[in-house]
């Protein structure tokens, strides 16, 4: 390891605004032998074993949920998952009272996802186990932020003087916000645009931020678009007219993908409304990253359990 | 049966006295005030060195009762307010049911009678079931004994509404208190909407919410030439418009809360929610506007807002978890902390904004030290220091910004009608 004197073992792992760079570089680094891991025929190590992680999860998820439950299994960690709609919340459980529960059974990592955004800091108040945010409502995804970060440095392989576009529903987005921590500490200038209603108020031009009121804008000569999932919702209150007219204005197509550099990387987190935010054919476009970014969220996972859990000292092991 | 407070500074901000004497206190009524008042058959209370005020008033506080008594009740709250120095508090009727007819009113009379250790007063609700659509029964109310009506919680969203409610007052000569805050635009927002909110990405109740509903609100009274007070005042606009109203001789008044006067969002963690409260904590430049408007008279009470909830209420996901934190107990401590102890408030302001000026308001012959008053009177040691502990607490409430926090002054007397209910933090009783 380059940076000796960086660990994050015992660190709870809730936003990127919370990481200095050098604690991103090591997980990055981290996830790139954990990414071998991945393509081996027998994928199991013991890095992990004799730790139990609970995934504590409140919203529907499927990518996050499984990668997050399939890093810790190929670590060799005990995963339980608890969803809301089958445990005892439905009976009306607080958090706390469930976080009390999960910890009195012994886990070493809570990995949680919740609609309020905040609940993950409260839950680290609450208990002892680490915590790992899995996404909090519009506030943060550090395990996306950090798999868009890998995914990035695995095509263009340094960070800084990068452009990155994120477009659409950023005020509801905790992607858009665990990219901006992220890619500002890594020196990636990020260009945001969507309707103003979905850009939030006091998200301030300052270092590193512009935000552009037309998509192409921000689109122009960029390395990296990040396209954000619109959801159905937001139409209904009346934040745009209509998902025709969004895909018309602000929907990244073949004409706008050409206005960034040739070599552009698209990502979506997923889940994808393929011709609303995005056309079929720049999701599956040579460009696109999409896919890719699903296989590296089970490396960056595996890296972050492991170096929360052992502080990454297990690494001979791995090797 | 007779009190002396012997050799106290006593500030009684509405007869413009602010000296060093004794008072005499006869059959709960204040008999005298002046130097080396002589009476061998009177318990005596030594204030050399303190500071001797009207008993404190709170026109804004919420006791929960009745519905609500795992947050509060009348016992609790009153024995709250008497440890921070208040003889009388207004309670808000944002109950369960909702104190919306004069039965509802005389129940809460006759629980206050038995259980409170402190005068209280019934706000009740301007619209039935505080929906904003039709009005109370406010004449029936004010007959049973209202001292205002309000729809506190909630902003009255129908100005039509708002307005018959102004001009149908006239008649019974009581205010309406707004909570000034336009729906739509804050929906469930739980803290200022600026920077940190969108960086957090949490839903925020922006400024412009409060300002509109101020401006509309006094619009409405100018129109109705009838007169209206604003609740929790806490944004830079609105204070202007509180200001720039009053200049043209709209009957406006209005009251602030020692958190909107010494606060700011950047004490908003979301780990805790103590610190979510409606109007919530704003910018720095809201909190000096509002600061400059107490000085400068604009502004004319100071109010606790005074909201416990329980424990496992407050103690769960910020974003779930109720509006409001208990201040009876910490208002004083702070205002003499944070506003008089760095020079930027006087001693008499502070206490007229806690004593006469809230009585002038409702209209309540109280808040004075004058001959033959009724002898609510308060104790302050300015320079006592201590320590906010939520285990000492006499409210149900518990999460507070203000826990944690070193504080200098407090009160130490607090007498009601001539007794003596508090003495060093303990209710007597």
């Amino acid at each position: 390891m380059e940076n000796k004197n960086v660990s994050l073992r015992g660190k709870n792992i809730l936003g990127l605004e919370y990481f200095t760079p050098d604690e991103i570089e090591l997980v990055l680094q981290t996830a790139k032998e954990m990414k071998n891991i991945i393509h081996r025929d027998i994928k199991k190590v013991p890095a992990l074993r004799g730790k139990a992680i609970v995934n504590l999860f409140y919203e529907p998820s499927t990518r996050t949920r499984t990668s997050f439950e399939l890093a810790g299994k190929y670590l060799g960690a005990d995963v339980i998952n608890i969803t809301a709609s089958s445990s005892s919340i439905v009976k009306g459980e607080s958090l706390r009272d469930t976080l009390l529960t999960v910890e009195d059974m012994g886990v070493d990592a809570i990995v949680m996802r919740h609609k309020a955004e905040g609940a993950p800091e409260y839950a680290s108040n609450v208990v002892s186990p680490v915590i790992v945010n899995a996404g909090d409502g519009a506030h943060a995804h550090p395990s996306q932020g950090l798999l868009n970060l890998f995914t990035i440095q695995q095509y263009k392989g340094n960070f800084t003087g990068l452009k990155c576009a994120i477009i659409g529903d950023v005020l509801h987005s905790r992607v858009a916000r665990s990219d901006i921590w992220g890619m500002r500490k890594m020196g990636i200038e990020v260009h945001l645009a969507g309707p103003r209603t979905l850009i939030p108020r006091y998200l301030y031009e300052e270092k590193g931020i512009f935000i552009h009121d037309r998509i192409e804008d921000a689109i122009e000569n960029t390395d990296v678009i990040n396209v954000l999932r619109i959801q159905m919702e937001r139409q209904k209150s009346g934040l745009f007219p209509s998902t025709r007219e969004y895909a018309r204005i602000f929907g990244l197509n073949d004409k706008r993908l050409a206005l960034a550099k040739k070599d552009v990387l698209v990502m979506h987190p997923g889940p994808m409304n393929k011709g609303w935010e995005i056309s079929p054919s720049v999701a599956y476009s040579a460009n696109s990253a999409i896919q890719e970014q699903v296989k590296n969220g089970v490396a960056v996972r595996m890296a972050l359990l492991t170096l929360i859990l052992t502080g990454g000292k297990n690494n001979e092991i791995i090797d | 049966m007779k009190l002396l407070i012997k050799g106290g500074r006593i500030i009684d901000p509405a007869n413009k006295m602010d000296k060093v004497a004794d008072i005499l206190i006869e059959d709960g009524k204040i008999s005298k005030i002046r130097k080396d008042i002589k009476a061998d058959d009177a318990e005596i209370i030594d204030a050399a060195g303190k500071i001797v005020t009207p008993g404190l008033i709170d026109m804004h506080t919420h006791m929960r009762e009745p519905g609500q008594e795992a947050k509060e009740d009348l016992a609790s709250g009153s024995r709250a307010a008497a440890a921070g120095g208040y003889t009388t508090i207004a309670t808000m009727p944002n109950t369960k049911p909702v104190i919306d007819n004069a039965i509802l009113i005389k129940g809460l009379q006759e629980k206050a009678k038995e259980e409170a250790v402190v005068n209280i007063e019934i706000i009740g609700a301007l619209t039935k079931g505080q929906k904003g659509e039709e009005l109370a029964e406010v004449g029936d109310m004010t007959e049973a004994g209202a001292i205002a009506f309000s729809d506190d919680g909630h902003y009255v969203d129908k100005a039509k509404v708002l307005l018959n409610g102004l001009d149908y007052l006239k008649t019974f000569n009581k205010i309406i208190i707004s909570h000034a805050e336009e729906t739509s635009l804050v929906e469930d927002g739980a803290m200022n909407e600026g920077h940190k909110s969108a960086m957090l990405g949490m839903k925020g109740r922006p400024s412009v919410a409060e300002d509109i509903a101020v401006m509309r609100d006094i619009l409405l009274a100018e129109y109705a030439q009838a007169p209206i007070h604003i609740a929790h005042i806490s944004t830079k606009n609105a204070v202007d418009f509180v200001r720039q109203a009053k200049k043209r001789g709209v009957q406006v008044t209005a009251e602030a809360t020692p958190h909107n006067l010494t606060m700011t969002e950047d004490m908003v963690n979301l780990a805790d929610s103590s610190t979510k409260v409606n109007p919530p904590l704003r910018t720095d430049s809201d909190v000096n506007a509002v600061l400059n408007g107490l000085l400068d008279g604009t502004i004319d009470a100071i109010v606790t807002d005074h909201a416990p909830h329980a424990v496992e209420e407050k103690d769960r996901e910020y974003k779930y978890a109720p509006s409001g934190f208990p201040g009876l107990e910490t208002a004083l401590g702070v205002l003499l902390t944070d506003l008089y102890h760095t020079g930027k408030a006087d001693l008499p302001l502070i206490i007229e904004k806690m004593s006469s000026a809230p009585a002038k308001i409702f209209g309540l012959n109280k808040g004075t030290l004058s001959k033959d008053a009724v002898a609510d009177i308060t104790i302050i040691d300015p320079d006592l220091e201590w320590t906010v502990d939520k285990d000492k607490f006499y409210t149900k409430g518990s999460h507070s910004p203000f826990v944690g926090r070193k504080l200098k002054g407090k009160a130490i007397s607090t007498i009601v009608a001539g007794r003596i209910i508090m003495q060093n933090g303990i209710i007597i009783k």
